[in-house]
């Protein structure tokens, strides 16, 4: 497994251009996650209405891998229904475990590399994890 | 040229492995240190040979089990130079020795009021035990106020001393700065007030000779594995008079006297601690790493670790976006250092993809990143088997990190 297999080019350009990346005035859903073990921090901002995400933002610091992801996610789920964007989150998690995903996951599917590499999985899959957490809010 | 201490693919078959094809550069040392034959095959032959529980039977096997125990202990207390190998007690490792001292020492003594000074490098380990039976007992924590460089002045530990401060805790050696802290003074300051020294040698036990009446501590914790022993094994040493009076903190087999229906008394010290079947293949497996130690030298071990530390030190600080911390002599056997604009975890997986296995993170020491205001840095860290040529090969793997994500 080659360094070029896990950061592909659309990762290196998330990573230096991430999208999204800024908190929202007035999120309706708030999360913040820390990866422990590599001192990451993310926080994920939502702002749901009528059962859809109409905007996200994502500030933090954290490795290429985990920003990449955090920029490819808000990407793929703005303007998609909280369950789609659910639904994305968990295939894309299945995905990391060599598990063909049904919908299609745009740039996401660059992390396929990182598969490859086990102690990356938290870092790629941090996003979705906060994702998941502020879905899961009242 | 700093050539190794000893023939490495001689003594440590691990290091005869290749990783992706190159072979392997073992620059984590401060994590974990790796295992000499010498040790391999104390353990294998204790497990083979003489297998047997400590302490209680009378067949042979258990006879040379508890010799052998015993002797481990005797090794581990010259080692030190503590005044009597009781005063050794043998733990899983630093983390349960602090734990220990805490949790027994600590709720025994401390009261509402009564100050723990620390420091902002200290690993979790030597923080999180006080700020939980400070919680318990409502004892105050303290915290020594670190110079630029990360290096602690005897003038930043006086303003924290008072008459309150009854526990001060402090690592010999950082993990992450390679400080060496003043441990002489601080103890000398800590008893003028009728405080406690203890000691994380985590660090320094490893990497330079011990005393622990030079060292004026009370008590001392240090772990095997960083030292060529085995995972599983680690001691606190404690002044008898202090042990004598603890009270244990797990209960069991082996550490009683007396036990009726309703009450029992404890055995004396060490076993009053050490209830349960203790880890007897560990303990051998360091002494054995001690004597493989001592064969060496401390004194080369610590010569060598620091000429590895300021050499990689000085060698990383000329190249331009990279940050090297703490001070740049005496720089102990850890770098820490942070490259503008990548973040170390792609700095350790860029390097691994070369065979050079660096640690990246918070090092266990979330509050000294927050002092040095990162999230987190890689580290490298060296012991008696690195040369100056890992070094350079550190060093190439930083340019081409640097090339590769500034593509």
């Amino acid at each position: 497994m080659s360094l070029d297999d896990l950061y592909r080019e659309t990762i290196m350009d998330h990573n230096q251009s991430p999208r999204n990346r800024r908190s929202l005035e007035h999120p309706t859903k708030t999360v913040g996650l820390l990866n422990p073990t590599c001192g990451d921090q993310l926080k994920l901002d939502l702002r749901v209405q009528d059962g859809m995400v109409v905007d996200v933002g994502f500030t933090g610091h954290g490795c290429s891998i985990s920003m990449a992801s955090a920029s490819m996610l808000t990407e793929a789920i703005k303007g998609k229904s909280t369950d789609e964007a659910l639904a994305l989150a968990r295939h894309f998690k299945a995905f990391l475990t060599g598990t063909p995903s049904p919908v299609n996951l745009g740039d996401l599917e660059a992390l396929q590399g990182v598969s490859q590499f086990p102690s990356r999985v938290k870092c790629a899959t941090l996003a979705h994890n906060a994702l998941e957490k502020a879905l899961s809010q009242d | 040229m700093i050539e190794p201490l000893v023939d490495v693919s001689r003594d440590f078959p691990i290091f005869n492995r290749r990783i992706n094809g190159y072979p392997l550069v073992y620059l984590d040392s401060a994590a974990t240190s790796h295992k000499p034959e010498p040790v391999l095959a104390a353990m294998d032959q204790f497990y083979r040979h003489s297998n047997a529980n400590v302490l209680r039977s009378v067949h042979t096997l258990a006879e040379e089990a508890t010799t052998a125990y015993a002797r481990a202990r005797e090794t581990v207390s010259t080692f030190i130079a503590a005044t009597d190998p009781k005063e050794v007690i043998f733990t899983r490792g630093t983390t349960e020795s602090l734990n220990l001292v805490a949790r027994s020492f600590g709720d025994q003594f401390l009261r509402a009021g009564d100050e723990i000074v620390l420091s902002p490098m200290e690993h979790h380990s030597n923080l999180v035990p006080w700020q939980q039976v400070a919680k318990r007992t409502g004892a105050v924590l303290r915290y020594i106020d670190l110079a630029d460089d990360g290096t602690i002045s005897i003038d930043a530990v006086r303003r924290v001393i008072s008459p309150k401060t009854r526990i001060a805790a402090l690592s010999k050696i950082s993990n992450v700065l390679g400080s060496v802290n003043p441990i002489v003074e601080v103890a000398d300051l800590v008893h003028q007030v009728g405080g406690v020294m203890v000691v994380d040698g985590a660090q320094s036990v490893p990497h330079e000779p011990t005393d622990v009446m030079a060292m004026n501590a009370d008590f001392l914790a240090f772990s095997g594995h960083k030292m060529c022993g085995p995972t599983g094994i680690g001691v606190l040493w404690g002044r008898a008079e202090w042990l004598a009076q603890m009270e244990p903190i797990a209960f069991g087999g082996e550490m009683i006297s007396y036990v009726d229906r309703e009450m029992a008394t404890w055995a004396e010290v060490p076993e009053k601690f050490e209830g349960g079947t203790p880890n007897i293949a560990g303990a051998i497996g360091l002494a054995a790493a001690i004597d493989y130690l001592t064969a060496i030298g401390m004194d080369k071990i610590c010569h060598h670790s620091q000429a590895l530390g300021e050499h990689a030190f000085d060698a990383l600080r000329e190249i331009s976006g990279v940050s090297v911390y703490g001070p740049r002599r005496p720089h102990a056997a850890a770098v820490a250092f942070t490259i503008d604009g990548i973040h170390p975890h792609d700095i350790a997986q860029v390097f691994d993809s070369k065979a050079i296995a660096i640690r990246a993170g918070h090092h266990c020491a979330q509050p000294l990143m927050q002092w040095l205001g990162v999230g987190s840095t890689a580290r490298a860290s060296f012991y008696f088997y690195n040369s100056s040529n890992d070094i350079d090969r550190l060093l190439d793997a930083i340019l081409e990190t640097k090339r590769f994500f500034q593509r």
